[in-house]
């Protein structure tokens, strides 16, 4: 059984379908890329599995529980099963970073210890294990905001991991990153795949990206889902049509390519 | 691109872009004019009605030295009753003589000390309770971050009727409820102050960047959490310069209340007056003035370091 289910799940805005009735499959431990034009719909799609927004229509079920039909605590302890790294890294700069990794754990806390922001030892070990599988113990009581922003962008991976999720989702971390940078945080990703066995669903802009880390690859268009396969399926067809590049002679991959060419990837 | 800049050239070229835009410009320019004058002259004429309506053009009898009356603008009949008052207020100072006159000046100075501690006291407890009951409220009532749109419209009434309502309006209302004496001032400028701080907070919440509590939230956090650990953090500087200022307010605030009985320097503004003891006004206001500027001085001083603490981090 698959752990994600999303049956005929939509969103409108208004009159626009931000998603559009769709319909997915995700296996356990799998790296799925998400990917499609700016407007596609492919946060939206992320949004409404951690629900941070609700449906319009049709549901999302995780290992058997429908999560649209959360409320209330059920629904906070879904968002931190459902750990979400984002885009602009949402993290609170003025806090320095071994707290903003402790946010990963407000979901257990109640309001007295919130206010105070106490975290148990037990927590704090644990997010500085988490910083240091990104090697970024070292920064743990400086400011986030002083951070790059590759090394935010790992802080709020070490916040996600601290949530001890069973699935992780990432609205395109890589879209504001130097390429260096965006090897790292990809790296970072996949070996949390592969090491934690966590099923990793991340929206790309770049396509040689979606293809060299994510074994399978969803295409969205108009809030549809247009291709869904094998990133080796992904051909030049399919592709110009995900874009709707016809009017461009010329569509070349390289243009929004991140690879740091000649060099392996840094290890995370 | 290729596609439009060729439709573009065939167009018959009837009118050169820059000439289309110097007559578009000069259209503008001359719309904005009018627009400025008629604004101006709007802004006029209600200037001078309100200056008519506050008796500003009012004429009014004087007696002259020689005993007759005479007709005169009122601004120059009571400007000279200004000097009169400032005379009668100022006290005898010689120089051979300074100690004793100043000691004369200020003969009631241990009573002033007292009530100036006191003064300072209700400024303070006030800018305390202000500051609990304006930030516990200046969360539901921004815009951005209210759980729902009824929470909101109650805060935002509650706080502006709070601070619609004069100190020594407050005042007067906690002086029959609690009779005389400093806690109806405390309460008075407590109240007051939420409904002020209240505002300014709220609009600075307002404007912060909410990603970091869309962070909290995807990360399970309750509209508390997020408020806690994505809101505040960010406004605290703020919500700290606002505080102080505030207490300078309120200092001048609790200075004046006295007079109808809640406590501080203001009672002997009122026992002064009564008894046309003037010297005793200008004591008095000697004394508020330096308390006042020693007090902005501090908390500027403060107030800039907490600042300047914000930006070089």
């Amino acid at each position: 059984m698959a752990a994600l289910n999303i049956s005929g799940l939509s969103k409108h805005f208004g009159t626009t379908k931000a998603v559009d009735s769709a319909t997915l499959e995700i296996e356990a431990g799998q790296f799925v890329g998400v990917i499609g034009r700016s407007g596609a719909g492919k946060s939206t799609l992320l949004r409404l599995i951690n629900r941070l927004i609700d449906p319009t229509e049709g549901s999302v079920s995780f290992d058997g529980v429908d999560i649209t039909k959360l409320k209330g605590k059920a629904l906070r302890q879904w968002r931190r099963d459902c750990a979400m790294i984002f885009q602009q890294f949402n993290l609170v700069d003025r806090l320095d970073v071994i707290t903003n990794v402790l946010i990963g754990r407000v979901a257990e806390h109640s309001i007295l210890s919130s206010t105070a922001m106490r975290f148990s030892d037990a927590e704090r070990a644990m997010a500085a294990k988490a910083l240091d599988r990104l090697d970024m113990v070292p920064f743990a009581l400086q400011r986030a905001g002083t951070l790059s922003g590759g090394q935010q962008q790992r802080v709020a991976i070490a916040r996600a991991l601290v949530q001890n999720p069973r699935i992780m989702l990432a609205d395109e971390p890589i879209a504001s990153l130097d390429p260096g940078n965006a090897t790292r945080v990809m790296e970072a990703l996949r070996t949390i795949n592969e090491e934690d066995k966590l099923t990793v669903l991340v929206n790309l802009h770049t396509l040689d990206t979606a293809r060299e880390y994510c074994g399978r690859i969803i295409a969205m268009r108009q809030g549809q889902v247009m291709f869904d396969g094998p990133a080796h399926e992904l051909t030049d067809a399919v592709v110009r049509d995900i874009y709707g590049a016809d009017g461009l002679e010329d569509f070349n991959e390289a243009v929004t390519s991140t690879s740091v060419k000649g060099q392996e990837p840094v290890a995370a | 691109m290729s596609v439009q800049a060729t439709s573009l050239s065939d167009l018959p070229p009837s009118v050169a872009p820059i000439d289309q835009f110097e007559s578009d410009f000069l259209a503008h320019r001359k719309s904005m004019r009018l627009n400025w004058a008629i604004g101006s002259l709007v802004f006029f004429v209600l200037f001078m009605l309100t200056a008519w309506i506050g008796d500003f053009f009012k004429v009014t009898q004087v007696t002259t030295i020689d005993g007759a009356r005479e007709w005169r603008w009122i601004i120059s009949a009571g400007l000279p009753r200004l000097g009169e008052f400032v005379v009668q207020t100022v006290p005898t100072l010689t120089w051979e003589n300074l100690g004793a006159d100043l000691a004369n000046w200020f003969w009631r100075w241990p009573i002033w000390m007292q009530l100036l501690l006191e003064t300072i006291l209700i400024a303070f407890m006030a800018t305390v309770l202000g500051v609990i009951g304006g930030f516990v409220l200046s969360f539901p009532a921004a815009r951005n971050l209210t759980p729902n749109k009824y929470v909101l419209w109650v805060c935002r009434r509650y706080l502006e009727i709070a601070r619609t309502v004069p100190e020594l309006v407050w005042a007067l209302i906690f002086v029959f409820c609690f009779s005389v004496g400093p806690m109806a001032g405390v309460l008075a400028i407590a109240l007051h102050a939420t409904g002020a701080l209240g505002k300014l907070y709220s609009e600075v919440n307002e404007n912060i960047d909410m990603r970091p509590l869309e962070g909290v939230k995807a990360a399970g956090g309750s509209w508390f959490d997020q408020i806690r650990y994505g809101a505040v953090p960010q406004v605290m500087p703020n919500i700290i310069s606002y505080t102080l200022l505030r207490f300078e307010i309120n200092v001048r605030a609790s200075s004046i209340i006295g007079y109808v009985g809640a406590g501080g320097l203001g009672q002997e503004f009122r026992t002064a007056m009564s008894f046309q003891e003037y010297t005793d006004l200008s004591a008095l206001f000697v004394i508020i003035f330096f308390t006042v500027v020693i007090i902005d001085y501090l908390s500027e001083k403060l107030r800039h370091r907490i600042i300047g603490m914000g930006e070089r981090t």
